[in-house]
């Protein structure tokens, strides 16, 4: 991306409008191979215990440098504001900064957010002087709600979490993205190449996603794919495309003809 | 003396500290966090809080993961 349009959240500069996941890889190698082609910057990671029986087990950061990628802890898993506000606070005290990606899951087999908790959440941890990022649905009146108590960014879903169906409301998301002045990052649902280069087109800030890589045939290839997508996506949304109309109009001009 | 870490029942000796447990485990002290008995530990007090009979202590580091559920350590 070119230098003058760089994304800014909360003062922080990213060079990437592709932010990826660092889970369901077959093995760390991969994990690191894919998101260097993907050319992201952003990688969330989860917070959970360490391994204290095998400590011969690697550690995910020693493949991906927080020197070289901001790396943006997620409350995954958690289903109740208590829950989530724990692992938040825990992400932080580990010590790499004050951004999380904020998810109060409100029901299993969707993964879909629990909208009021995610809010009361957010409420709390933007008091304690976190940066949040809240995984929420495509509901614009919830996203307002979430930039009033101070998320500098909102990522509302395309579809299901590693769902892959690609933007299931395009037109809420559009409404969501003209009612709040911060950025956008569509966060989850995305599942080829073309659904992340339309969630730019539509105006998203950025695009997160972790199994259209990770559960590709060939994640490394899929994230390179990823890439251009979400640059073509960005270019065109700044060109502004052309008006949709029913008839054709002709681009050769008649003047001229035999 | 027995504690709890990460869920599994531990033998330590008297007087340990937390630091001491960490190097213990073999684990790198500035990737992780600690929680004693629910409350989170600045890294600054791992050497001077001992540990005592009962604690609870739950060391959290960052895995893989990005949407949804995170994978079990």
């Amino acid at each position: 991306m070119k230098d003058e349009d760089r994304l800014t959240i909360a003062g922080i500069e990213f060079r990437s409008r592709l932010w990826v996941g660092t889970g369901k890889y077959k093995d760390f190698i991969e994990t690191q191979k894919a998101i260097e082609a993907s050319g992201a910057e952003v990688v969330t990671v989860a917070v959970r215990r360490v391994n204290i029986v095998d400590r011969k087990s690697e550690n995910l950061l020693d493949y991906l440098s927080p020197q070289k990628y901001k790396i943006l802890p997620n409350t995954a898993g958690c289903y109740t504001v208590e829950e989530a506000l724990r692992y938040a606070r825990l992400a932080r005290a580990a010590g790499i900064s004050d951004m999380v990606k904020l998810e109060v899951i409100g029901d299993e087999k969707t993964l879909f957010p629990d909208t009021a908790g995610l809010i009361e959440a957010a409420k709390i941890l933007v008091k304690e002087g976190f940066i949040v990022l809240p995984y929420t649905n495509d509901d614009p009146v919830v996203a307002k709600r979430l930039v009033d108590v101070g998320c500098p960014a909102v990522m509302p879903l395309a579809a299901p979490i590693g769902s892959g169906l690609g933007i299931r409301n395009p037109y809420n998301l559009k409404i969501l993205m003209e009612s709040v002045k911060v950025p956008v990052i569509v966060d989850a649902g995305v599942g080829t190449a073309s659904d992340a280069a339309l969630a730019m087109e539509y105006g998203a800030a950025g695009v997160l996603m972790n199994t259209a890589i990770a559960g590709a045939k060939d994640p490394i290839l899929m994230a390179e794919a990823m890439k251009y997508a979400v640059w073509a996506g960005r270019l065109a949304y700044r060109a502004g495309r052309i008006p949709r109309k029913l008839y054709a109009t002709a681009s050769s001009p008649i003047e001229g003809m035999l | 003396m027995r504690i709890t870490v990460n869920g599994e029942a531990r033998e330590i000796t008297e007087g340990q500290s937390v630091a001491s447990l960490l190097s213990e485990l073999g684990i790198q002290d500035e990737r992780v966090a600690v929680e004693l008995n629910l409350t989170i530990l600045k890294r600054e007090y791992f050497k001077q809080t001992l540990l005592r009979d009962g604690d609870r202590v739950e060391v959290i580091g960052f895995i893989g993961g990005g949407r949804g559920l995170g994978y079990e350590g």
